[in-house]
Protein backbone atom coordinates (compact mmCIF):
# COMPACT_ATOMS: atom_id res chain seq x y z
CA UNK A 1 0.00 0.00 0.00
CA UNK A 2 2.83 2.14 0.59
CA UNK A 3 4.27 2.19 -2.90
CA UNK A 4 1.17 4.05 -4.23
CA UNK A 5 0.09 7.85 -3.75
CA UNK A 6 -2.99 8.26 -1.04
CA UNK A 7 -6.25 10.04 -1.86
CA UNK A 8 -7.77 10.05 1.50
CA UNK A 9 -6.28 9.77 4.74
CA UNK A 10 -8.30 10.08 7.55
CA UNK A 11 -7.49 10.59 11.42
CA UNK A 12 -10.26 9.88 14.14
CA UNK A 13 -13.66 11.15 12.08
CA UNK A 14 -16.34 11.38 15.14
CA UNK A 15 -19.85 11.95 13.78
CA UNK A 16 -22.75 12.46 15.61
CA UNK A 17 -26.20 12.44 14.03
CA UNK A 18 -29.40 14.06 16.18
CA UNK A 19 -27.00 14.08 19.32
CA UNK A 20 -25.74 10.50 19.06
CA UNK A 21 -22.59 9.61 17.95
CA UNK A 22 -22.58 7.82 14.51
CA UNK A 23 -19.11 7.11 13.92
CA UNK A 24 -16.31 6.43 16.60
CA UNK A 25 -12.61 7.20 15.51
CA UNK A 26 -12.59 6.46 11.97
CA UNK A 27 -8.72 6.00 10.82
CA UNK A 28 -8.21 5.32 7.03
CA UNK A 29 -6.31 5.45 4.16
CA UNK A 30 -7.62 5.25 0.52
CA UNK A 31 -5.21 4.79 -2.24
CA UNK A 32 -5.31 7.46 -5.37
CA UNK A 33 -5.84 5.73 -8.88
CA UNK A 34 -8.00 2.81 -7.26
CA UNK A 35 -11.15 1.76 -6.80
CA UNK A 36 -11.92 1.39 -2.59
CA UNK A 37 -15.56 -0.12 -2.09
CA UNK A 38 -16.93 0.00 1.76
CA UNK A 39 -19.19 -2.22 2.95
CA UNK A 40 -21.09 -3.44 6.12
CA UNK A 41 -24.19 -3.85 7.14
CA UNK A 42 -27.10 -1.68 7.56
CA UNK A 43 -26.85 0.90 9.97
CA UNK A 44 -23.05 0.88 10.15
CA UNK A 45 -22.22 4.28 9.17
CA UNK A 46 -21.42 3.66 5.61
CA UNK A 47 -23.07 6.56 3.94
CA UNK A 48 -22.41 8.27 6.55
CA UNK A 49 -18.71 7.54 6.51
CA UNK A 50 -18.32 8.24 2.65
CA UNK A 51 -20.53 11.77 3.76
CA UNK A 52 -17.70 12.77 5.81
CA UNK A 53 -14.74 12.49 2.93
CA UNK A 54 -16.90 14.11 0.90
CA UNK A 55 -16.79 17.34 3.26
CA UNK A 56 -20.78 17.46 3.06
CA UNK A 57 -21.18 16.76 6.93
CA UNK A 58 -19.70 18.03 9.93
CA UNK A 59 -17.30 16.06 11.81
CA UNK A 60 -14.36 16.06 14.15
CA UNK A 61 -11.16 14.53 13.45
CA UNK A 62 -8.82 15.22 10.29
CA UNK A 63 -9.42 14.37 6.42
CA UNK A 64 -6.81 15.19 4.02
CA UNK A 65 -7.57 14.91 0.76
CA UNK A 66 -4.61 14.39 -1.46
CA UNK A 67 -2.41 15.54 0.93
CA UNK A 68 -4.55 18.61 1.88
CA UNK A 69 -7.34 19.50 4.82
CA UNK A 70 -10.72 18.65 3.60
CA UNK A 71 -11.51 21.82 5.28
CA UNK A 72 -9.13 24.02 4.05
CA UNK A 73 -10.71 23.70 0.40
CA UNK A 74 -12.68 26.59 -0.31
CA UNK A 75 -16.70 25.11 -1.95
CA UNK A 76 -15.93 25.36 -5.73
CA UNK A 77 -12.13 23.94 -5.51
CA UNK A 78 -13.46 20.91 -3.03
CA UNK A 79 -16.24 20.53 -6.04
CA UNK A 80 -13.41 20.34 -8.53
CA UNK A 81 -11.78 17.75 -6.74
CA UNK A 82 -14.32 15.45 -5.32
CA UNK A 83 -17.41 14.57 -7.07
CA UNK A 84 -20.56 12.93 -4.94
CA UNK A 85 -23.01 10.26 -6.42
CA UNK A 86 -25.93 10.50 -3.45
CA UNK A 87 -28.44 8.16 -2.25
CA UNK A 88 -31.99 8.70 -2.56
CA UNK A 89 -31.91 12.11 -3.07
CA UNK A 90 -35.33 13.86 -4.31
CA UNK A 91 -34.60 15.12 -7.63
CA UNK A 92 -36.80 17.64 -9.12
CA UNK A 93 -38.26 15.77 -12.41
CA UNK A 94 -38.36 19.39 -14.44
CA UNK A 95 -34.75 19.99 -16.37
CA UNK A 96 -33.74 17.97 -18.96
CA UNK A 97 -30.92 15.09 -19.32
CA UNK A 98 -28.67 17.66 -20.81
CA UNK A 99 -29.39 20.65 -18.40
CA UNK A 100 -28.74 17.95 -15.35
CA UNK A 101 -25.77 16.77 -16.45
CA UNK A 102 -24.46 19.99 -17.13
CA UNK A 103 -25.11 20.87 -13.37
CA UNK A 104 -21.84 18.68 -12.84
CA UNK A 105 -19.52 21.23 -14.64
CA UNK A 106 -20.98 24.41 -12.11
CA UNK A 107 -17.29 24.11 -10.06
CA UNK A 108 -16.19 24.96 -13.34
CA UNK A 109 -18.34 28.03 -14.38
CA UNK A 110 -18.28 31.96 -13.63
CA UNK A 111 -21.83 33.04 -12.76
CA UNK A 112 -23.85 33.24 -15.51
CA UNK A 113 -21.13 32.19 -17.94
CA UNK A 114 -22.20 30.25 -20.95
CA UNK A 115 -20.68 26.82 -20.79
CA UNK A 116 -17.46 26.70 -22.51
CA UNK A 117 -16.40 24.28 -25.38
CA UNK A 118 -14.92 22.05 -22.43
CA UNK A 119 -17.60 21.73 -20.59
CA UNK A 120 -19.98 20.58 -23.69
CA UNK A 121 -17.26 18.30 -24.46
CA UNK A 122 -17.56 16.53 -20.93
CA UNK A 123 -21.30 16.51 -20.97
CA UNK A 124 -21.42 14.84 -24.12
CA UNK A 125 -18.50 12.25 -22.93
CA UNK A 126 -20.78 11.50 -20.19
CA UNK A 127 -23.75 11.17 -21.66
CA UNK A 128 -22.39 8.46 -24.07
CA UNK A 129 -20.72 6.72 -21.66
CA UNK A 130 -23.42 6.02 -19.38
CA UNK A 131 -25.55 5.05 -22.41
CA UNK A 132 -27.77 8.16 -22.10
CA UNK A 133 -27.40 10.56 -25.00
CA UNK A 134 -30.45 9.84 -26.50
CA UNK A 135 -32.74 11.56 -24.08
CA UNK A 136 -30.75 14.37 -24.02
CA UNK A 137 -34.00 15.97 -24.75
CA UNK A 138 -35.78 14.62 -22.57
CA UNK A 139 -37.40 15.40 -18.75
CA UNK A 140 -35.97 13.57 -15.45
CA UNK A 141 -39.36 12.82 -14.83
CA UNK A 142 -40.22 11.03 -18.23
CA UNK A 143 -37.00 8.57 -17.26
CA UNK A 144 -37.91 5.36 -15.32
CA UNK A 145 -35.84 4.71 -11.76
CA UNK A 146 -32.74 3.20 -13.82
CA UNK A 147 -32.99 5.42 -16.40
CA UNK A 148 -32.49 8.32 -14.14
CA UNK A 149 -29.95 6.59 -11.88
CA UNK A 150 -28.04 6.39 -15.18
CA UNK A 151 -28.39 10.36 -16.09
CA UNK A 152 -27.25 11.03 -12.17
CA UNK A 153 -24.20 8.90 -12.91
CA UNK A 154 -23.31 11.04 -15.82
CA UNK A 155 -23.79 14.26 -13.96
CA UNK A 156 -21.01 12.69 -11.45
CA UNK A 157 -18.78 11.85 -14.57
CA UNK A 158 -19.42 15.05 -15.79
CA UNK A 159 -17.69 16.63 -13.17
CA UNK A 160 -14.20 14.91 -14.07
CA UNK A 161 -13.23 15.09 -10.50
CA UNK A 162 -9.62 13.23 -10.18
CA UNK A 163 -12.00 11.85 -6.57
CA UNK A 164 -15.22 10.09 -6.76
CA UNK A 165 -17.60 9.56 -4.06
CA UNK A 166 -21.11 7.02 -4.83
CA UNK A 167 -23.42 6.20 -2.36
CA UNK A 168 -25.09 3.01 -3.60
CA UNK A 169 -24.74 3.79 -7.24
CA UNK A 170 -26.19 0.47 -8.43
CA UNK A 171 -29.56 1.59 -7.31
CA UNK A 172 -32.53 0.76 -9.99
CA UNK A 173 -29.97 -0.39 -12.69
CA UNK A 174 -30.49 -3.63 -14.35
CA UNK A 175 -27.49 -5.91 -14.36
CA UNK A 176 -26.34 -5.00 -17.94
CA UNK A 177 -26.19 -1.39 -17.00
CA UNK A 178 -24.55 -2.64 -13.57
CA UNK A 179 -21.80 -4.11 -15.74
CA UNK A 180 -21.53 -0.78 -17.67
CA UNK A 181 -21.19 0.96 -14.08
CA UNK A 182 -18.42 -1.39 -13.42
CA UNK A 183 -16.58 -0.42 -16.77
CA UNK A 184 -17.39 3.04 -16.39
CA UNK A 185 -15.10 2.46 -12.70
CA UNK A 186 -11.93 0.95 -14.68
CA UNK A 187 -12.31 3.26 -16.76
CA UNK A 188 -11.83 6.04 -14.15
CA UNK A 189 -9.15 4.43 -12.41
CA UNK A 190 -7.01 3.66 -15.64
CA UNK A 191 -7.45 7.37 -16.27
CA UNK A 192 -5.69 7.92 -12.19
CA UNK A 193 -8.54 8.53 -10.84
CA UNK A 194 -9.66 7.41 -7.64
CA UNK A 195 -13.39 6.35 -6.93
CA UNK A 196 -15.05 5.61 -3.50
CA UNK A 197 -18.31 3.54 -3.70
CA UNK A 198 -20.45 2.14 -0.78
CA UNK A 199 -22.10 -1.03 -1.96
CA UNK A 200 -25.22 -3.13 -0.89
CA UNK A 201 -24.14 -6.09 -3.22
CA UNK A 202 -21.17 -7.19 -1.81
CA UNK A 203 -20.69 -9.12 -4.82
CA UNK A 204 -20.08 -6.26 -6.68
CA UNK A 205 -17.95 -4.47 -4.03
CA UNK A 206 -15.52 -7.20 -4.26
CA UNK A 207 -14.50 -6.24 -8.00
CA UNK A 208 -12.78 -3.18 -6.28
CA UNK A 209 -9.16 -3.45 -5.78
CA UNK A 210 -9.29 -2.17 -1.99
CA UNK A 211 -12.17 -3.25 0.91
CA UNK A 212 -13.08 -1.35 3.58
CA UNK A 213 -15.13 -3.13 6.12
CA UNK A 214 -17.60 -1.49 8.78
CA UNK A 215 -19.24 -2.27 11.82
CA UNK A 216 -21.15 -0.03 14.11
CA UNK A 217 -19.55 3.16 12.89
CA UNK A 218 -15.46 1.72 13.39
CA UNK A 219 -13.72 0.00 10.51
CA UNK A 220 -12.83 -3.72 11.30
CA UNK A 221 -10.95 -4.41 8.41
CA UNK A 222 -9.49 -2.45 5.59
CA UNK A 223 -7.14 -4.28 2.50
CA UNK A 224 -7.28 -5.64 -0.75
CA UNK A 225 -10.70 -7.19 -2.08
CA UNK A 226 -8.45 -10.63 -3.14
CA UNK A 227 -7.11 -11.04 0.13
CA UNK A 228 -8.39 -14.03 2.29
CA UNK A 229 -8.24 -11.54 5.38
CA UNK A 230 -10.92 -9.19 3.70
CA UNK A 231 -13.27 -12.05 2.75
CA UNK A 232 -13.06 -13.57 6.73
CA UNK A 233 -14.01 -10.08 7.52
CA UNK A 234 -16.45 -9.72 5.21
CA UNK A 235 -18.34 -12.59 6.56
CA UNK A 236 -17.88 -11.95 10.08
CA UNK A 237 -19.92 -8.35 9.88
CA UNK A 238 -22.45 -9.84 8.03
CA UNK A 239 -22.71 -12.73 10.98
CA UNK A 240 -21.37 -15.43 8.63
CA UNK A 241 -24.97 -15.31 6.40
CA UNK A 242 -22.75 -15.33 3.20
CA UNK A 243 -19.55 -16.78 2.24
CA UNK A 244 -16.93 -15.47 -0.01
CA UNK A 245 -16.36 -17.75 -3.07
CA UNK A 246 -14.07 -17.76 -5.57
CA UNK A 247 -15.58 -19.01 -9.28
CA UNK A 248 -13.52 -18.64 -12.64
CA UNK A 249 -11.11 -15.90 -10.73
CA UNK A 250 -13.75 -13.94 -9.47
CA UNK A 251 -14.66 -13.67 -5.69
CA UNK A 252 -18.72 -13.93 -5.21
CA UNK A 253 -20.64 -13.12 -2.11
CA UNK A 254 -23.14 -16.35 -2.00
CA UNK A 255 -25.72 -17.04 1.16
CA UNK A 256 -24.79 -19.49 3.67
CA UNK A 257 -27.79 -21.07 4.11
CA UNK A 258 -26.68 -24.20 5.96
CA UNK A 259 -26.51 -21.82 9.45
CA UNK A 260 -30.55 -21.47 9.00
CA UNK A 261 -31.10 -25.55 8.68
CA UNK B 1 -29.46 23.69 -25.40
CA UNK B 2 -31.01 25.70 -28.41
CA UNK B 3 -33.84 24.06 -29.10
CA UNK B 4 -35.04 24.60 -25.57
CA UNK B 5 -34.00 28.24 -25.51
CA UNK B 6 -36.31 29.60 -28.18
CA UNK B 7 -39.13 27.52 -27.63
CA UNK B 8 -38.53 29.00 -23.69
CA UNK B 9 -38.29 32.48 -26.13
CA UNK B 10 -41.40 31.78 -28.26
CA UNK B 11 -43.53 30.80 -25.01
CA UNK B 12 -42.57 34.57 -23.55
CA UNK B 13 -43.46 35.70 -26.75
CA UNK B 14 -47.10 34.15 -26.43
CA UNK B 15 -47.41 35.26 -23.02
CA UNK B 16 -46.64 39.06 -23.58
CA UNK B 17 -48.21 39.36 -26.99
CA UNK B 18 -50.92 37.95 -24.71
CA UNK B 19 -50.60 40.11 -21.65
CA UNK B 20 -50.60 43.12 -24.03
CA UNK B 21 -54.36 42.08 -25.48
CA UNK B 22 -55.26 41.89 -22.22
CA UNK B 23 -54.22 45.61 -21.34
CA UNK B 24 -56.25 46.67 -23.81
CA UNK B 25 -58.75 44.55 -22.60
CA UNK B 26 -58.45 45.86 -19.12
CA UNK B 27 -58.67 49.61 -20.56
CA UNK B 28 -62.01 49.04 -22.15
CA UNK B 29 -63.48 46.67 -19.14
CA UNK B 30 -65.56 48.85 -16.92
CA UNK B 31 -68.94 50.72 -15.72
CA UNK B 32 -68.78 53.41 -18.45
CA UNK B 33 -67.45 50.19 -21.05
CA UNK B 34 -65.37 51.18 -23.99
CA UNK B 35 -66.91 54.39 -24.47
CA UNK B 36 -64.24 55.97 -21.89
CA UNK B 37 -61.22 54.12 -23.89
CA UNK B 38 -62.53 55.74 -27.19
CA UNK B 39 -62.95 59.41 -26.16
CA UNK B 40 -60.36 59.29 -23.40
CA UNK B 41 -58.13 61.77 -26.17
CA UNK B 42 -61.11 64.32 -26.19
CA UNK B 43 -63.02 63.88 -22.81
CA UNK B 44 -61.06 64.83 -19.06
CA UNK B 45 -63.44 62.38 -17.59
CA UNK B 46 -62.93 59.59 -19.88
CA UNK B 47 -59.04 60.36 -19.73
CA UNK B 48 -59.42 60.40 -15.71
CA UNK B 49 -60.92 56.75 -15.54
CA UNK B 50 -58.53 55.38 -17.59
CA UNK B 51 -55.48 57.00 -16.47
CA UNK B 52 -56.41 57.08 -13.07
CA UNK B 53 -58.49 54.03 -12.56
CA UNK B 54 -58.18 51.24 -15.40
CA UNK B 55 -54.73 51.54 -16.34
CA UNK B 56 -52.91 51.02 -12.91
CA UNK B 57 -55.58 48.84 -11.91
CA UNK B 58 -55.05 46.61 -14.74
CA UNK B 59 -50.95 47.24 -14.53
CA UNK B 60 -51.36 46.60 -10.81
CA UNK B 61 -52.94 43.09 -11.05
CA UNK B 62 -50.36 42.15 -13.72
CA UNK B 63 -47.68 42.99 -11.25
CA UNK B 64 -49.19 41.44 -8.31
CA UNK B 65 -49.76 38.74 -10.31
CA UNK B 66 -46.14 38.49 -11.45
CA UNK B 67 -44.88 38.77 -7.93
CA UNK B 68 -46.96 36.42 -6.66
CA UNK B 69 -46.08 33.68 -9.70
CA UNK B 70 -42.07 34.66 -9.13
CA UNK B 71 -42.89 33.59 -5.61
CA UNK B 72 -44.52 30.63 -6.23
CA UNK B 73 -41.85 29.17 -8.25
CA UNK B 74 -39.23 30.05 -5.56
CA UNK B 75 -40.99 28.60 -3.05
CA UNK B 76 -41.66 25.29 -5.01
CA UNK B 77 -38.09 25.36 -6.27
CA UNK B 78 -36.63 26.17 -2.61
CA UNK B 79 -38.72 23.25 -1.14
CA UNK B 80 -38.86 21.03 -3.90
CA UNK B 81 -42.38 19.92 -3.40
CA UNK B 82 -44.69 21.17 -6.73
CA UNK B 83 -47.44 21.79 -3.91
CA UNK B 84 -45.87 24.47 -2.41
CA UNK B 85 -47.46 28.25 -2.60
CA UNK B 86 -47.12 31.05 -0.87
CA UNK B 87 -50.22 30.66 0.82
CA UNK B 88 -49.00 26.99 2.03
CA UNK B 89 -45.95 27.58 4.17
CA UNK B 90 -47.62 30.36 5.48
CA UNK B 91 -46.41 33.58 3.98
CA UNK B 92 -49.74 34.99 3.37
CA UNK B 93 -51.47 34.47 6.88
CA UNK B 94 -48.40 36.00 8.09
CA UNK B 95 -48.50 39.06 5.62
CA UNK B 96 -52.72 38.96 6.59
CA UNK B 97 -51.35 39.02 10.31
CA UNK B 98 -48.79 42.03 9.99
CA UNK B 99 -51.74 43.79 8.44
CA UNK B 100 -53.85 43.48 10.49
CA UNK B 101 -51.16 44.81 13.03
CA UNK B 102 -50.32 47.34 11.22
CA UNK B 103 -54.06 49.04 10.40
CA UNK B 104 -55.07 48.33 14.20
CA UNK B 105 -51.97 50.32 14.82
CA UNK B 106 -51.93 53.33 12.14
CA UNK B 107 -55.70 53.13 10.68
CA UNK B 108 -56.74 55.27 13.08
CA UNK B 109 -53.73 57.55 13.25
CA UNK B 110 -55.23 61.32 11.43
CA UNK B 111 -51.70 62.38 10.88
CA UNK B 112 -50.61 59.09 9.48
CA UNK B 113 -50.35 59.78 5.64
CA UNK B 114 -51.78 57.73 2.59
CA UNK B 115 -47.95 56.84 1.96
CA UNK B 116 -46.93 56.47 5.43
CA UNK B 117 -49.63 53.83 5.54
CA UNK B 118 -48.65 52.15 2.46
CA UNK B 119 -45.59 51.81 3.32
CA UNK B 120 -46.17 50.96 6.62
CA UNK B 121 -48.55 48.25 4.95
CA UNK B 122 -46.25 46.91 2.84
CA UNK B 123 -43.19 46.74 5.48
CA UNK B 124 -45.89 45.01 8.12
CA UNK B 125 -46.41 42.53 5.08
CA UNK B 126 -42.71 42.04 4.58
CA UNK B 127 -42.13 41.40 7.77
CA UNK B 128 -44.70 39.21 9.13
CA UNK B 129 -44.48 37.01 5.63
CA UNK B 130 -41.09 36.66 6.34
CA UNK B 131 -41.68 35.86 9.78
CA UNK B 132 -44.39 33.24 9.16
CA UNK B 133 -41.42 31.58 6.91
CA UNK B 134 -39.04 30.94 8.76
CA UNK B 135 -41.28 29.92 11.80
CA UNK B 136 -42.69 27.11 9.11
CA UNK B 137 -38.72 26.53 8.67
CA UNK B 138 -38.24 26.43 12.19
CA UNK B 139 -40.91 24.38 12.80
CA UNK B 140 -40.35 21.64 10.15
CA UNK B 141 -36.70 21.60 11.25
CA UNK B 142 -35.81 22.29 7.79
CA UNK B 143 -36.58 21.39 4.18
CA UNK B 144 -35.68 17.88 3.95
CA UNK B 145 -39.24 16.94 5.45
CA UNK B 146 -42.20 17.58 2.77
CA UNK B 147 -45.04 16.08 4.70
CA UNK B 148 -43.11 18.11 7.84
CA UNK B 149 -43.01 21.45 6.01
CA UNK B 150 -46.39 21.71 4.58
CA UNK B 151 -48.07 20.72 7.93
CA UNK B 152 -45.95 23.31 9.89
CA UNK B 153 -46.74 25.79 6.77
CA UNK B 154 -50.39 24.88 7.60
CA UNK B 155 -50.03 25.41 11.60
CA UNK B 156 -48.36 28.45 11.46
CA UNK B 157 -50.92 29.71 8.93
CA UNK B 158 -53.81 28.65 10.85
CA UNK B 159 -52.36 30.19 13.72
CA UNK B 160 -51.41 33.06 12.58
CA UNK B 161 -54.85 33.39 10.82
CA UNK B 162 -56.26 33.51 13.69
CA UNK B 163 -54.29 35.94 15.57
CA UNK B 164 -55.17 37.94 12.66
CA UNK B 165 -58.98 37.19 13.33
CA UNK B 166 -58.71 37.84 16.98
CA UNK B 167 -57.40 41.60 16.48
CA UNK B 168 -59.89 42.45 13.81
CA UNK B 169 -62.61 41.65 16.42
CA UNK B 170 -60.80 43.60 19.23
CA UNK B 171 -60.99 46.37 16.83
CA UNK B 172 -64.17 46.58 15.06
CA UNK B 173 -62.95 49.68 12.90
CA UNK B 174 -60.39 47.40 10.88
CA UNK B 175 -62.93 44.91 10.40
CA UNK B 176 -64.36 46.46 7.17
CA UNK B 177 -60.63 46.99 6.10
CA UNK B 178 -59.54 43.67 7.10
CA UNK B 179 -62.58 41.71 5.25
CA UNK B 180 -61.55 44.01 2.13
CA UNK B 181 -58.10 42.56 2.68
CA UNK B 182 -59.13 38.76 2.98
CA UNK B 183 -61.34 38.90 -0.03
CA UNK B 184 -58.38 39.99 -2.28
CA UNK B 185 -58.88 42.77 -4.69
CA UNK B 186 -57.96 45.00 -7.08
CA UNK B 187 -59.75 47.33 -7.30
CA UNK B 188 -58.21 50.24 -5.39
CA UNK B 189 -54.58 49.81 -6.96
CA UNK B 190 -53.34 53.30 -7.96
CA UNK B 191 -50.31 54.09 -9.22
CA UNK B 192 -48.56 54.41 -5.61
CA UNK B 193 -49.32 50.99 -5.85
CA UNK B 194 -48.29 50.06 -8.80
CA UNK B 195 -45.47 51.76 -8.83
CA UNK B 196 -44.67 50.25 -5.16
CA UNK B 197 -44.99 46.74 -6.92
CA UNK B 198 -42.76 47.04 -9.69
CA UNK B 199 -40.06 48.80 -7.42
CA UNK B 200 -40.06 45.22 -5.21
CA UNK B 201 -40.78 42.80 -8.69
CA UNK B 202 -37.77 43.81 -10.72
CA UNK B 203 -35.25 43.07 -8.01
CA UNK B 204 -36.82 39.95 -7.11
CA UNK B 205 -36.78 38.99 -10.84
CA UNK B 206 -33.23 39.45 -10.73
CA UNK B 207 -32.28 37.94 -8.34
CA UNK B 208 -34.34 34.87 -9.33
CA UNK B 209 -32.62 35.11 -12.55
CA UNK B 210 -28.85 35.27 -10.69
CA UNK B 211 -29.76 32.16 -8.47
CA UNK B 212 -31.50 30.31 -11.01
CA UNK B 213 -27.92 28.25 -11.22
CA UNK B 214 -28.53 27.33 -7.59
CA UNK B 215 -31.80 26.12 -7.71
CA UNK B 216 -30.81 24.05 -10.25
CA UNK B 217 -28.54 22.19 -8.07
CA UNK B 218 -30.58 22.36 -5.26
CA UNK B 219 -33.24 20.33 -7.49
CA UNK B 220 -30.91 16.89 -7.43
CA UNK B 221 -31.03 17.49 -3.49
CA UNK B 222 -29.22 19.33 -0.88
CA UNK B 223 -26.18 17.27 -0.73
CA UNK B 224 -25.44 16.97 -4.32
CA UNK B 225 -26.24 21.02 -4.71
CA UNK B 226 -23.38 21.35 -1.70
CA UNK B 227 -21.45 18.96 -3.53
CA UNK B 228 -21.12 21.03 -6.82
CA UNK B 229 -19.86 24.05 -4.86
CA UNK B 230 -22.97 26.08 -3.96
CA UNK B 231 -23.31 27.77 -0.79
CA UNK B 232 -26.65 26.30 0.31
CA UNK B 233 -27.04 28.11 3.29
CA UNK B 234 -26.68 31.83 1.62
CA UNK B 235 -28.70 30.88 -1.39
CA UNK B 236 -31.42 29.48 1.34
CA UNK B 237 -31.83 32.83 2.86
CA UNK B 238 -32.01 34.94 -0.05
CA UNK B 239 -34.85 32.51 -1.46
CA UNK B 240 -36.64 32.72 1.59
CA UNK B 241 -36.00 36.82 1.41
CA UNK B 242 -37.74 36.96 -2.11
CA UNK B 243 -40.84 34.77 -1.95
CA UNK B 244 -41.43 36.98 1.19
CA UNK B 245 -41.00 39.92 -0.45
CA UNK B 246 -42.50 39.11 -3.30
CA UNK B 247 -45.94 37.54 -1.38
CA UNK B 248 -45.86 40.31 1.06
CA UNK B 249 -45.56 43.18 -1.00
CA UNK B 250 -48.31 41.75 -3.63
CA UNK B 251 -50.74 40.93 -0.34
CA UNK B 252 -50.30 44.24 1.09
CA UNK B 253 -51.38 45.82 -1.95
CA UNK B 254 -54.24 43.29 -3.00
CA UNK B 255 -54.96 41.22 -0.30
CA UNK B 256 -55.37 37.72 -0.26
CA UNK B 257 -55.29 36.60 -4.14
CA UNK B 258 -55.63 32.66 -3.81
CA UNK B 259 -53.77 29.61 -6.30
CA UNK B 260 -52.15 32.29 -8.56
CA UNK B 261 -48.58 31.06 -6.69
CA UNK B 262 -49.33 28.00 -7.57
CA UNK B 263 -50.83 27.55 -10.28
CA UNK B 264 -48.51 29.65 -12.28
CA UNK B 265 -45.23 28.00 -12.31
CA UNK B 266 -47.45 24.55 -12.72
CA UNK B 267 -48.70 25.91 -15.87
CA UNK B 268 -45.53 26.99 -17.15
CA UNK B 269 -44.09 23.38 -16.92
CA UNK B 270 -46.68 21.79 -18.49
CA UNK B 271 -45.82 24.21 -22.30
CA UNK B 272 -41.97 23.83 -21.54
CA UNK B 273 -38.69 22.57 -19.77
CA UNK B 274 -36.74 25.16 -18.46
CA UNK B 275 -33.90 26.19 -15.52
CA UNK B 276 -34.78 27.46 -12.72
CA UNK B 277 -34.16 31.07 -13.56
CA UNK B 278 -36.32 30.74 -16.73
CA UNK B 279 -39.13 29.44 -15.05
CA UNK B 280 -39.41 32.12 -12.48
CA UNK B 281 -39.51 34.79 -15.27
CA UNK B 282 -41.90 32.43 -17.15
CA UNK B 283 -43.75 31.81 -14.03
CA UNK B 284 -43.92 35.51 -12.87
CA UNK B 285 -45.13 36.40 -16.78
CA UNK B 286 -47.70 33.50 -16.30
CA UNK B 287 -48.69 34.97 -12.96
CA UNK B 288 -49.21 38.59 -13.88
CA UNK B 289 -51.27 37.02 -17.36
CA UNK B 290 -53.55 35.19 -14.95
CA UNK B 291 -54.51 37.98 -12.56
CA UNK B 292 -54.91 40.08 -15.15
CA UNK B 293 -57.39 37.62 -16.52
CA UNK B 294 -59.12 37.33 -13.45
CA UNK B 295 -59.13 40.95 -13.20
CA UNK B 296 -60.67 41.22 -16.50
CA UNK B 297 -63.55 38.56 -15.67
CA UNK B 298 -64.49 40.22 -11.95
CA UNK B 299 -64.98 43.33 -13.64
CA UNK B 300 -67.39 41.66 -16.44
CA UNK B 301 -68.84 38.34 -14.87
CA UNK B 302 -71.82 40.76 -13.22
CA UNK B 303 -71.02 43.96 -14.46
CA UNK B 304 -71.55 46.85 -13.54
CA UNK B 305 -70.75 45.50 -10.44
CA UNK B 306 -67.88 43.40 -9.49
CA UNK B 307 -66.67 40.24 -7.76
CA UNK B 308 -63.77 40.42 -6.10
CA UNK B 309 -60.88 38.74 -7.50
CA UNK B 310 -59.43 36.52 -5.03
CA UNK B 311 -62.79 35.25 -5.12
CA UNK B 312 -62.36 34.25 -8.19
CA UNK B 313 -59.16 32.94 -8.53
CA UNK B 314 -60.05 30.88 -5.93
CA UNK B 315 -62.07 28.89 -7.18
CA UNK B 316 -60.57 28.88 -10.31
CA UNK B 317 -57.54 28.17 -8.89
CA UNK B 318 -59.44 25.31 -6.25
CA UNK B 319 -60.59 23.76 -9.94
CA UNK B 320 -57.31 23.19 -10.85
CA UNK B 321 -55.70 22.29 -7.31
CA UNK B 322 -58.59 19.66 -7.64
CA UNK B 323 -57.53 18.64 -11.22
CA UNK B 324 -53.62 18.27 -10.68
CA UNK B 325 -54.66 16.07 -7.22
CA UNK B 326 -56.41 13.88 -9.50
CA UNK B 327 -54.02 14.01 -12.29
CA UNK B 328 -51.04 13.14 -10.05
CA UNK B 329 -53.16 10.48 -7.86
CA UNK B 330 -54.07 8.42 -11.83
CA UNK B 331 -49.94 9.09 -12.75
CA UNK B 332 -49.13 7.55 -9.08
CA UNK B 333 -46.73 10.39 -7.80
CA UNK B 334 -48.67 13.29 -5.92
CA UNK B 335 -46.11 15.20 -4.31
Amino acid sequence: MSETSIAIQSSNILVSLNGQEVLHGIDLQIRAGLWTSIVGPNGSGKSTLLKALAGLLEFHGEVLVFDAPLNSFKAKVRAQQISWLGQNEVTSDDLNVWDVVMLGRLPYQDWMAVPSSQDIQAVETALQATQSWDWRQRRLGQLSAGEKQRVLLARAIAVQAPLTLMDEPLTNLDPPHQVNWLEQVRCLTSQGKTVVSVLHEVGMALHADDMVVIQAGRIVHQGACSEPTTHRAIEAVFDNRIAIQSIHSHWIAVPNLLRSR
Amino acid sequence: MSLNKSNNWSIALVMLLSIALCIGIGLSVGSSGLESLQNAWHDEVAWQIIWDIRLPRTLGALAAGALLGLAGALAQGLFRNPLADPYLLGSASGATLGVALALAFFGGNQLATEVLVRVGLTGAAFVGALLAVVLTLVLAKGVQHTMRLLLAGVIVGVVMGAMASLISLMRPDILQNMQGFLLGSTAFIGWSACIVMACFLIPCLCFAWFFGFAMDALSLGESTAVSLGVPLRAMRMVIVLLVALATGTAVAQTGLIAFVGLAAPHLVRSIASVKSGSLALLSALMGGLLLLLADILARSLIAPQELPVGVLTAVLGGGYLLWLMYRNQNQGALG
